[in-house]
């Protein structure tokens, strides 16, 4: 066994040094990097959410809701001498001088935190200390962000609603609180016991109210399975298991995402490693047939074949690993605050994931010729009689294609999107190899006309060279297009859609929502919109209801598939009235109430709502509006233009049905920049009022996308990179095809300036044509997204394709040259000495 | 009037260095081909026949010595000037025919015309590879031939180009004797019908006895042999 080790060592080492490993295990740590990176990065988001589930809970369990806990909840808790404390969130305006800010309130009672601590400090730069406390009466806590958009400090005095606290810290870090993709406004903490006083919770103010327990796992379970049979609509409990169920799918989808995005990167590198592993298996044979003919068994030999692939799986493993943990932090850096505030340290689970995916994707590559070998007698290798026992590529190959096929399974943990997955690769595969083809085809058309001219008959037969190796030029051509299709498309996104959306809005486009009017501040508002002479203002009612029935039958939100279905049905709907159609409002189905209707139990519904709840014109709904129960027949259908940003509703109906109920209002309004002062007067007025500034919303989401598109480009890059391993594989590959060409035109004649712009031709049609199929595709897949979903005019960034096809077909042939200008110097008289 | 020689080697020196070993291959070799004539060159395995072949044809340089071809000084340009040279006046036929494994019996043909951008590349292609019997197979690539019918692929792309000088390395040394003798015949057919000068290797007497001239070469000198 020492000595079938030690064989296969120095083998190992002597292909090292003979160069025909490194492109195969730069390949394959390659793809250890990708795929432990990803890993990793989601392993510690993981493992914040699961080891931190308490503290992220605030808790051990909380039951939540959409309306205020019911007494009996908190009655069971004391009676079963459980730890507990309320909280409340909601957003609101908080106000200093004259700056008013939209913040995320959270009112907690004293005993927050159950579990886990907070970190404040008494400057936004403080390193701060841990505390298991929670503000007193009349004390805030801010985060930095919030400090500093207010202009405040420790000991200043904010409104907010109607009440005055003081700033007793700066709220450094909050476990309970989600990354940046679950937070738009910064938050503010503060004791319950000043709750009433700001007379922010009024008649349909959103609020999340939350009931946190801790006690013994024996009562926590106790209690969570007596309160889970007791909910009711609008209320859900949670436990560490499955605390923020929001960050743990989002998670989820990330990890997905960015897993298959990985396996890009892996396909690709498997890619590279089968065509690099011809030649080392061509060397490896050649070792192997001395060692049969200097008497060593079968079995040895293929122990040391098997050794060896180990031995190169295992070094591979430790240097792609340890890639993938560099990688990551990088990874981390882009897009841990997405998530998570903090990430914990890491496991080791993603070393093993790295280690299993290298054992088997050598394995994968090597077996076919393993399996090839078996009953080949040292002769047949000496001559080199490997088709004695011919393997045809398929059986080549399909280790590999299984190994690929499995990951993408495990990375997409769910069969349905494995499949469309493969399904896309698959088909894009065929469109690029198709579309290379064609281009092949047409640039050989161009260049056949035997150019009168040295250069451009080099260039011709460069080009030519495309249809010799077809097969490799369009594995190669995929590869590019795919990486640069990715990242092209990436940032065609998060720069131009999101521009030219922005830019489609009209100018004076309203730009603040303001949400929570009373019915007894709406001449107020209106006089305020009279004096600052702002246009084109509308206030409309708004009552909460829920959907209980339809044509008789009970809505229950399991019978739909669709989780916007579910959602919608669950939650309360804005019901509003109006007596004549929105001017941004168009009829598809039935028709609006004539003034003779009014008072009549009409609804008109908006298209896309009715079509995810399968409502249709005619259809009798009952909902129930504070208790009692209202059916309302639907009369018209309508498509409303969202992005023209005015306050609209889904559901509307005619006036004189709804006023008895209490409703609160809603505006939305252009406000021209810098004339924020006259309405922080008006938050002022009516510390209520929530102030929505859409500007910055979408600058807080811009923000999000950015962070999103940057952690995707920076996966993606990876294939970049395995497009590159392809390009050297297949380099190495022909190496010998290449070196015989290059030196049989020599001795017919060729200048090496003659050979080398044969194969920079070469090179550059590859890169022109994968840039080109990359361009089209993206921009093409752009134009989807901008006319499908984000509704704007698609423009064609010209100077992206261009600067991306010229760098593709410089960089390309540039990297090629690089790797085979050793061969212009081998003098021709090598291949006369070579026959 | 006496033409002059289309070769000349003068006092010729090649060494390489082999483990701090010097080792001598030419010794002061001396020879002068004319214009049509045919020369082989014979010697044992390892004498530097292939060698002193790759430096008349420029493929390699001398360690010392000059080679010239038309009168001009060859051994002295540097690797691409020799390789213009090698476009304009010669051609090739290798005991292992070199075709590129990639193309076509036709593009074998037309490499060394196109790579001198030859505005007929196509047509004398087609007529050479006719010559040689092979027009029905123009579109099959060398696997898909047999060993004789690459050899007479390896003719017609050595005489499609017209070279004033064809050099031939052991060109039968890969076939079986009855298609060796054909490939011989066929050389020496199109060699006659062009008039091109040869300078054929090979260890087998009989065939360099077709030749005008013989030269064995033996410990790193040329001696000429009474012409058969």
């Amino acid at each position: 066994m020492m000595l079938t080790l030690k064989l296969a060592w120095t083998q190992t080492l002597s292909l090292w040094r003979a160069g025909s490993l490194r492109v195969l295990a730069f390949a394959l740590v390659l793809a250890v990097a990708a795929i432990t990176a990803v890993s990793f990065f989601t392993q510690r988001v993981a493992s914040a959410l699961n080891q931190q589930g308490g503290l992220l809970l605030g808790g051990d369990i909380a039951v939540m809701a959409d309306h205020p806990i019911r007494p009996a909840f908190i009655k069971r808790a004391q009676s079963q001498g459980m730890a507990h404390v309320s909280t409340y969130e909601f957003a609101s305006m908080v106000i200093h001088g004259e700056i008013s800010q939209l913040v995320e309130i959270k009112a907690v009672e004293l005993g927050f935190p159950l579990r886990g601590d907070l970190t404040i400090g008494a400057k936004i730069d403080d390193v701060g200390q841990t505390v298991k406390a929670a503000p007193q009466p009349g004390e805030a806590w801010l985060e930095p962000r919030l400090a500093n958009l207010l202009g405040v400090k420790v000991g200043d005095e904010v409104e907010v609603g109607e009440r005055k606290l003081r700033i007793g810290a700066i709220l450094l870090r909050e476990p309970s609180r989600g990354g940046d993709m679950f937070s738009l406004a910064p938050r503010l903490l503060m004791n319950t016991a000043d709750l009433p006083a700001t007379k922010l919770i009024q008649y349909g103010s959103r609020v999340k109210y939350q009931l946190l327990l801790a006690a013994d796992p024996q009562q926590v379970n106790d209690y969570f399975l007596k309160t889970k049979a007791e909910l009711g609509r609008g209320e859900r409990i949670e436990d560490v298991r499955n605390a923020r169920p929001e960050i743990k799918s989002a998670l989820d989808k990330a990890r997905q995402f960015l897993g298959l995005s990985a396996m890009v990167s892996v396909i690709l590198a498997m890619v590279a490693m089968l065509l690099s592993s011809l030649p080392y298996i061509k060397q490896s044979l050649d070792t192997f047939a001395l060692m049969r003919c200097f008497g060593a068994r079968q079995s040895t030999v293929l122990q040391v074949l098997a050794l060896q692939t180990l031995l190169i799986a295992f070094f591979s493993a430790v240097a792609g690993s340890a890639l993938g943990y560099l990688a990551q932090l990088g990874l981390a850096k882009l897009a841990s605050s997405l998530f998570v505030e903090t990430l914990p340290t890491l496991s080791v689970t993603p070393i093993w994931v790295g280690f299993a995916a290298s054992m088997m994707m050598m394995v994968a590559v090597v077996i076919p010729h393993a399996w090839q070998m078996r009953n080949l007698t040292a002769i047949n290798i000496l001559r080199r009689e490997t088709l004695a026992q011919p393997i045809s590529t398929q059986a080549k190959f399909l280790p590999a294609a299984i190994v690929m096929v499995a990951m993408i399974f495990w990375q997409a943990h769910d069969t349905k999107i494995a499949v469309y997955t493969m399904l896309a690769v698959g088909a894009l595969c065929v469109v690029i190899s198709g579309f290379a083809y064609g281009l092949v085809g047409l640039v050989q058309r161009l260049f056949s006309l035997t150019p009168q001219n040295k250069t451009l008959s080099s260039v011709s037969l460069g080009i030519q060279g495309l249809k010799r190796r077809a097969g490799l030029s369009t594995v190669q051509m995929i590869g590019f297009s795919m990486g640069l299709m990715v990242l092209m498309l990436l940032a065609l996104i998060r720069g131009d859609l999101i521009q030219s959306w922005q830019a489609s809005l009209p100018s004076d486009a309203p730009n603040r929502f303001v949400i929570n009017i009373q019915p007894a501040q709406i001449a107020g508002i209106t006089q305020f919109f009279v004096q600052q002479k702002i246009k084109d203002t509308a206030i409309f009612p708004m009552v909460r209801a829920r959907l209980i029935s339809k044509n008789g039958k009970l809505i229950n939100a399991a019978q739909w598939q669709d989780e916007r279905a579910k959602r919608l049905a669950e939650r309360e709907f804005n019901l509003s009235w109006a007596a004549t159609m929105q001017s941004d409002n168009r009829l598809l189905a039935g028709r609006w109430w004539t003034p003779q209707e009014h008072g009549k139990p009409h609804l008109s519904l908006e298209q896309g709502l009715a079509e995810t709840l399968g409502v249709q014109l005619g259809d009798k709904l009952v909902f129930d509006i504070a208790g009692n129960l209202t059916t309302l027949t639907v009369t018209s259908l309508r498509k409303v233009e969202w992005d023209t940003m005015r306050a609209n509703f889904f559901a509307v109906t005619p006036p004189g049905l709804l006023e008895p109920y209490a409703a609160n209002f809603i505006s939305s309004f252009y406000l021209p920049v810098g004339a924020d002062a006259p309405l922080n007067q008006l938050v002022k007025q009516y510390p209520n009022l929530t102030v929505i500034d859409v500007a910055a919303l979408m600058q807080q989401v811009r923000g999000i996308m950015q962070k999103m598109s940057s952690a995707i480009a920076y996966v993606f890059s990876f294939s970049l990179i395995a497009g590159v391993a392809v390009l050297y594989a297949a380099l190495v590959a022909t190496r010998e095809e290449r070196i015989a060409e290059a030196t049989l035109m020599r001795v017919f004649g060729a200048s090496r300036r003659q050979v080398s712009i044969a194969y920079v031709a070469e090179f550059a049609c590859i890169g022109l044509i994968a840039s080109l199929t990359a361009t089209i595709a993206a921009n093409f897949l752009a134009y989807y997204i901008s006319a499908n979903i984000l509704n704007i005019p698609f423009q064609l960034n010209i100077t992206l394709a261009l600067s991306t096809m010229l760098i593709a077909a410089t960089v390309i042939p540039l990297a090629a040259w690089l790797g085979l200008r050793g061969f212009l110097n081998i003098p021709p008289r090598q291949l006369l000495n070579s026959i | 009037m006496q033409q002059p020689p289309i070769i000349q080697a003068h006092d010729l020196y090649y060494e390489i260095i082999n483990h701090d070993n010097q080792l001598r291959i030419l010794q002061g070799l001396n020879l002068s081909i004319a214009t049509g004539e045919q020369v082989a060159i014979i010697g044992s395995s390892g004498s530097g026949k292939s060698t002193l072949l790759s430096l008349l044809a420029g493929l390699d340089r001398p360690t010392s010595g000059s080679v010239q071809i038309n009168g001009n000084l060859f051994s002295g340009l540097d690797e691409d000037g020799r390789a213009t040279i090698r476009a304009k006046t010669m051609g090739f036929v290798f005991q292992s025919f070199q075709l590129l494994p990639s193309l076509t019996a036709l593009e074998n043909v037309m490499l060394p015309l196109q790579l001198k951008s030859h505005p007929q590349a196509k047509a004398l292609s087609l007529e050479a590879l006719d010559k040689v019997g092979l027009s029905q197979r123009l579109q099959h690539y060398p696997k898909q031939l047999s060993g004789g019918e690459q050899q007479r692929v390896a003719l017609a792309r050595a005489f499609a180009t017209e070279p004033e000088i064809l050099f031939a390395d052991e060109p039968t040394g890969n076939l079986d004797n009855a298609t060796g003798q054909m490939i011989i015949e066929l050389l020496f057919k199109m060699n006659k019908e062009a008039g091109t000068t040869l300078v054929l290797v090979t260890h087998d007497i009989q065939l360099a006895n077709r030749c005008q001239r013989q030269l064995h070469l033996q410990n790193g000198r040329l001696e000429e042999l009474a012409s058969a």
